[in-house]
């Protein structure tokens, strides 16, 4: 069964078209990723998906209902971790929970129960007391989390959830959403700028730019389709127009600076490519990555700022004007 | 149920925050004291209406000042809460948008409640001193004052609530409720009587709700009004009505 149904999703901003024709159908109890470059429109997707901004044209259907005409049904059933933070930097990490609990209606007990069980999840429980405002950046975002994974929504979106935490505290964030898409048969759906995240977790992704989905698979299923290993050349100068002439290198790509090539069977020809080029610093044979696959996409490796600052440093501007 | 506790949620965080911020409160007080005392003061050593003291006289007219400060300007806090995304966790709740508004109304009524009956304590403590001569406050004008108090103060939440839901900007707000803040208040005869007004004049007040409430309190406070208690509160009624509906429309509108 489709949980989410988008249909020809639009939004356009003035002149620019963030979202263009979106189609999407995503199945109940599926973790889905959302990848893309800054900008790509993932955040107003998502916005348009939980009822906060209207389309310019096109719907979606989430659990069954409307985004358009039956916001507050939608509503009922959702649950969103945003991307810029949301809490109130007065009150304490416990009383912003407290607050989400009674926003949802939880029963009284339930609420107490989760609220202990996601402070430790996030490990702020020694600082629920404290009031928001003397968080640090990294504590907000955790606190964040803890509040969206409270209420245990039938589908549940994360805008980036982990971005600018630690490996450890994603570690323990990234099982305990595993879990619940399994115990609860929960729907989730992620942006990340964290590659191996979505690899590791996501069932089916799609990577997304300029508003338009590129492709759509499942990790393994995007890897393979580029088919082969990937070399990796690092060197002073590279005679690109040589490497260009092999029949068998499909796809050249400048990486970070290095030069990636896409082949199959890299063992086997890597002798002659090694001839080719010349003198080189160091070689490495692997097999694709999401990162691959997003540099082949999208002609962009994918950074981990927002144009506008991390996550943190937006967190900090907020509270200083305030 | 879902929206009772919603709405009391979001009642709990208004006033928390209000409590917290202790500067609010204090120049909440400080505020009223000076015009009482300076203005009042001052003026009264040579005015006097209908043999009352200009200090007592506008008594009503600061308890409406402060209700009417706070209140509207009660309507920034959606702009910045629409500034730190703290509404989008707001508006992503299952509740309605009615209730959101009813929420920040009750929420904007406590601020401006507790402000009003630290004056009334500060109206007692004078008018026992012997400072406000002729100000009768009895359990029963006390009770009717405050009526009208919230009332009026709910219409006027609204006003801010309205106008905060529309606007991007804190200091765009500012600049607009200034605009708006201080006719109503010169215009409501909080500081002088609106018996005689000069032709020009009286029509501005008269269609100036606020008008209502300063003259329903000054007349259950100290015998001096224009109109019929009856109809001072019908009219004060019907201005909170009708901007609780134009707020439910514009928070149904509300774009973030
Ligand atoms: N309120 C707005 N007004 C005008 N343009 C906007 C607005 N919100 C977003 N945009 C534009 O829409 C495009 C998509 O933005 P969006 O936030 O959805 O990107 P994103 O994929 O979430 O990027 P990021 O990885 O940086 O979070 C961007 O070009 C952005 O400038
Ligand atoms: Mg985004």
């Amino acid at each position: 069964m489709n949980i989410i149904e988008i249909k020809n999703l639009t939004k356009k901003f003035e002149k620019m078209t963030a979202v263009d024709n979106l189609n999407l159908e995503i199945k109940e109890g599926e973790i889905f990723g959302l990848l893309g470059p800054n900008g790509a429109g993932k955040t107003t997707t998502l916005l348009m998906l939980v009822t906060l901004k209207p389309p310019t044209s096109g719907t979606a259907t989430i659990n069954g209902f409307d985004i358009v005409k039956q916001p507050d049904k939608v509503r009922k059933s959702i649950g969103i971790v945003f991307q810029d933070p949301s809490s109130d930097e007065i009150l304490t990490g416990y009383e912003n929970l407290k607050l989400h609990g009674w926003l949802y209606d939880m029963p009284d007990e339930l609420r107490e129960d989760r609220i202990k069980e996601v402070l430790k999840l996030v490990d702020l429980t020694d600082r629920k007391n404290d009031r928001v405002k003397k968080y640090s950046g990294g504590m907000r975002r955790r606190l964040e989390l803890a509040r969206g994974l409270m209420h245990h929504p039938k589908i549940l979106f994360l805008d980036e959830p982990t971005l600018g935490l630690d490996p450890q505290s994603r570690d323990h964030i990234w099982k305990y959403i595993e879990n619940l898409a399994k115990e609860k048969n929960m729907t989730i759906i992620i942006t990340t700028h964290y590659m191996d995240e979505a690899d590791k977790l996501c069932d089916r992704l799609a990577i997304i730019d300029k508003g338009k989905i590129v492709v759509l698979g499942s990790p393994k299923q995007l890897k393979n389709d580029l088919g082969g290993d990937i070399i990796r050349l690092k060197a002073q100068t590279l005679d690109l127009d040589a490497l260009k002439k092999l029949p068998y290198v499909k796809e050249i790509n400048p990486c970070d600076g290095e030069v990636c090539l896409t082949l199959e069977n890299a063992n086997i020809h890597l002798q002659e490519i090694l001839q080719t080029v010349g003198t080189i610093d160091s070689v490495e044979i692997r097999s694709p990555t999401l990162d691959d696959v997003f540099l082949h996409y999208t002609g962009r490796a994918i950074r981990e700022d927002t144009p506008e600052g991390s996550w943190a440093e937006k967190a900090m501007n907020a509270s200083e004007k305030k | 149920m879902s929206e009772i506790k919603g709405i009391y949620a979001l009642w709990y965080r208004e006033t928390k925050v209000f409590l917290r911020e202790r500067s609010r409160v204090i120049s909440s007080i400080i505020n009223p004291l000076l015009w009482l005392l300076i203005i009042g003061g001052g003026l009264g050593s040579a005015v006097s209406f209908s043999g009352i003291n200009y200090q007592t006289f506008i008594y009503p007219g600061i308890l409406i000042q402060t209700a009417l400060f706070s209140s509207v300007f009660f309507g920034v806090y959606i702009v910045w809460d629409k500034k730190i995304d703290f509404m989008k966790e707001v508006l992503v709740a299952p509740m309605r948008r009615t209730s959101i508004f009813i929420g920040k109304i009750l929420g904007g009524s406590t601020d401006t409640l507790l402000q009003v009956l630290i004056l009334f304590v500060i109206g007692i403590i004078f008018m026992i001193g012997g400072i406000m001569p002729g100000l009768k406050l009895t359990p029963f004008s006390v009770l009717v004052s405050l009526a009208f108090l919230l009332v009026t103060t709910v219409g006027l939440v609204s006003i801010g609530l309205i106008l905060g839901s529309q606007m991007e900007s804190p200091e765009g707000f500012q600049l607009i409720i200034s605009f708006l803040i201080f006719p109503l208040f010169f215009l409501s005869g909080a500081l002088f009587p609106i018996t005689n007004l000069p032709g020009w004049l009286a029509p501005l007040i008269l269609a100036n709700p606020v008008t209502y409430a300063v003259d329903g309190i000054r007349g259950v406070m100290m015998g001096i009004s224009r109109f019929n208690l009856l109809f001072d509160f019908t009219l004060v009624c019907l201005f909170a009505l009708v901007m609780v509906l134009i707020g439910t429309y514009a928070f149904k509108k509300m774009k973030l």
